[in-house]
């Protein structure tokens, strides 16, 4: 596995890089901000000029940047920025209007068994009746395969990613006698069962107690340790120097992509959630108004 | 495979019943009996495992809208029957018909859901009640067209009587099927029905096994439209799982529950209706299985109210005797080594604020349970027994106060009632690490009470 190469091109100054930023034109080939055919192949995500319409609204426009191999990576806007929404096009849950995403430089159908996928937690429901374990055993469902019952092997391989997330106790419990935090945990375990090199994570942080948010973010440190990248939704500004390594400010479009010390600027925060009205919202309400 | 819609002659004509009659029915020594009985429970049963399925992905009532536009499809398959010089009653093109009609209500559905921005339940409702009344209105039309439409009816209320050999091995064939393919895919499922955008994440093809699901509930619909009737079907694709959710919190049991359930109330419901001639089979059945309903969401062992309402009387019986005994314990301690170990009934009730009701109910229950001895006076003293335990309530009450000042910031004039609630609960592997972390503090067997008395 190359994980430090792409690393070593990423690291560059700070000055170096706003440079960069202010320029696009630049005839040098940069890691941040390519476009069109320039991205490198083997990022662990790339995304190219994505646009995503819900009937016919466009959500995002335009998307295009590279994720960086091994870090903490945090995307970041304001509400109906379409955060989730470029997690679920990338994991090809809603369709593209336009662009394409490549994860380590192939098509997602491809690399599937590279991505785990951390949904929101209110997106299901919790009455269900399946224990923690079960649910964390469909992480490893993709490497089971088709009409095959849990083995042995993949009920350790869960229970292990219980243990890492601390719920280990909780194996048997059904899981609507969890508390949100420990939902939390166990959806964040089914991740780590599916044993993937990228991960997306949505809102992890949602409604979660200090305990599990602790928890969690030791987790993500663990997977940087490992070589691992995560993208991860967030909604608190405060945390985000301390827990992401990199950052995308979206809203609509990428406000601005890069590591989190030159990017989580004050000035970009201010692009990112201020005047909400800007002239692509209302380029795209008048679409929507079209129709 | 050409059988008729006619009802068979039936052996039980009689009004009333007599035991000769119900034995008979009872031991299944009739053919005819047979033949119904177990087809109807086997279909049932069928019902009852995919409808698991289909309420647990929130589902159910697109049972509803396919069972309602069948009736459309049987009409035009009987017209169309008719058309080609036939008498219409085609059973295999009848169900054919059904099922067409059917999936194409279902597909409505998801058109104007995908297409619209209404919701699914205005479209369930505008397709079922439209299919439903085209049908109607096809139905005189059917009875004029020269063709013997005289059963068509019986799709719509149900008549297992009506039954024959070949509906049997069809039924048979069908459940086989709704067994072979739950089995084979029941992991697919689950993750489908947990959360299918997660499934979709990891390639499961969900649209195709939602299809698989839908198919499944077709093939139980068109084959249960003579047993239970179209209006009815749905009943025994969603009461039995709803019933079998009370039982467990597990996902295979739920469906050997729900498969069960339907299968006994299709077992009782068609013999019913097979002694008392009277009583419409297809109604009887879902009204067995309604019961089963009410009985398990009264004593479900997993989530009834029973069970529950008895698991809280249990716990607070519990937590009163262990208040009583920390009263008196406290009481004790607090007069020093000289003071008597009888505590009167009055400064107990000053303890606390419980009723003098309560707590003489609290002090039997004590009592009964060997922890305190009354006098005549009414006061009250801990036995040998009773004063173990409060030894050790007391003790659990106090190492929790002391972690909630400590550790959880919580000030001392609240910590008493926050630890009230739960020091009832704490198990001993709790304790133990609740010892390990205050160690320093509480050295001796009871440590003294973080506030005052």
């Amino acid at each position: 596995m190359n994980y430090m190469t792409y690393d070593a091109t990423d690291i560059s100054t700070p000055t170096d890089d706003a440079a960069k930023q202010a320029a696009p034109e630049a005839v040098e080939p940069q890691p941040l901000r390519a476009s069109g055919d320039e991205h490198p192949t083997d990022a662990p995500l790339s995304v190219h000029d994505l646009t995503v319409a819900y009937h016919r609204k466009p959500v995002l426009w335009d998307v295009d940047f590279d994720a960086p191999q091994g870090k903490l990576i945090g995307i970041v806007g304001p509400n109906g920025a379409g955060k989730s929404t470029l997690i679920k096009a990338c994991l090809d849950l809603v369709p593209k209007a336009s662009g394409r995403v490549r994860v380590y430089g192939q098509p997602y159908d491809e690399q599937r068994g590279l991505v785990g996928y951390v949904p929101q937690r209110e997106t299901v429901d919790w009455d269900f009746p399946v224990s923690a374990l079960d649910v964390v055993a469909m992480g490893r469902y993709g490497k089971i395969g088709w009409f095959k019952r849990v083995s042995k092997a993949h009920r350790r391989a869960s229970l292990d990613a219980l243990e890492r997330v601390g719920m280990a106790d909780f194996a048997e419990r059904q899981i609507s006698q969890l508390s949100g935090g420990q939902q939390q945990r166990v959806f964040l375990a089914r991740a780590l069962a599916q044993d993937a090199q990228l991960y997306f994570m949505d809102e992890p942080f949602a409604a979660v107690d200090a305990a599990t948010e602790q928890a969690i973010v030791n987790i993500l440190h663990d997977l940087r340790d490992a070589g691992k990248t995560a993208l991860v939704v967030h909604h608190d500004l405060q945390t985000v120097p301390s827990y992401f390594d990199w950052v995308l400010l979206l809203n609509m479009r990428v406000v601005a992509a890069g590591p989190t010390d030159e990017v989580f600027t004050s000035d970009n925060l201010q692009k990112t959630y201020g005047g909400k009205l800007t002239l692509l919202d209302q380029a795209a309400e008048a679409m929507a108004r079209q129709q | 495979m050409l059988t008729t819609l006619a009802a068979n002659t039936h052996d039980l004509s009689h009004h009333g019943a007599t035991w000769a009659d119900v034995v008979e029915v009872l031991t299944l020594r009739n053919y005819n009996t047979r033949l119904v009985v177990i087809s109807t429970a086997v279909l049932s049963a069928a019902a009852g495992l995919i409808g698991s399925f289909m309420l647990l992905r929130k589902r159910s009532l697109m049972g509803d809208a396919l069972s309602h536009a069948t009736l459309p499809g049987i009409c035009v398959a009987f017209l169309l029957h008719v058309a080609m010089g036939g008498d219409g009653r085609n059973m295999v093109g009848l169900l054919a018909g059904a099922a067409a009609g059917g999936l194409l209500g279902v597909g409505t559905v998801m058109l104007i859901t995908r297409h619209t921005r209404l919701k699914s339940d205005a479209a369930l409702g505008i397709v079922l009640s439209v299919f439903f009344a085209v049908g109607i209105a096809l139905m005189p039309i059917a009875q004029r067209s020269g063709g013997a439409a005289a059963g068509l009816d019986t799709f719509i209320y149900g008549k297992p009587a009506s039954m024959v050999m070949a509906d049997a091995w069809m039924i048979a064939a069908v459940a086989g099927l709704v067994l072979i393919v739950c089995f084979g895919l029941f992991k697919e499922f689950a993750i489908l029905c947990f959360d299918d955008s997660y499934a979709a994440s990891q390639g499961w093809p969900i649209g195709w096994l939602d299809g698989v699901m839908l198919a499944l509930v077709t093939v139980v619909t068109v084959v249960g439209l003579q047993a239970v009737g179209l209006i009815l079907i749905i009943a025994m694709l969603i009461i039995p799982p709803a019933a079998a959710r009370f039982w467990t919190h597990e996902l295979w049991a739920m469906a050997v529950v729900a498969a069960l359930l339907g299968g006994l109330s299709g077992w009782l419901g068609s013999t019913a209706s097979a002694v008392f001639e009277d009583l419409p089979g297809g109604a009887i059945i879902v009204v067995v299985a309604a019961s089963f309903f009410g009985l398990s969401m009264l004593f479900g062992r997993a989530r009834g109210v029973v069970p529950r309402a008895w698991r809280h009387v249990v716990l607070s019986a519990k937590v009163g005797r262990q208040h009583l005994l920390r009263a008196v314990y406290e009481r004790v301690e607090a007069r020093g080594e000289s003071g008597g170990r009888a505590v009167s009934f009055e400064s107990l009730l000053a303890m606390r604020s419980w009723s003098a009701r309560r707590l003489r109910r609290v002090i039997r229950s004590a009592r009964r349970a060997g922890l305190v001895s009354r006098a005549s006076d009414g006061s009250v003293r801990l036995t040998e027994a009773g004063r173990a335990d409060a030894a050790r309530v007391v003790r659990n009450h106090r190492l929790w106060e002391i972690y909630l000042i400590n550790y959880a910031d919580i000030a001392p004039s609240h910590v008493d009632r926050d630890a009230d609630m739960i020091e009832h609960v704490l198990d001993a592997a709790l304790v133990t690490r609740l010892e390990r972390l205050l160690e320093e503090r509480s050295g001796a067997v009871v440590p003294s009470s973080p506030h005052a008395i």
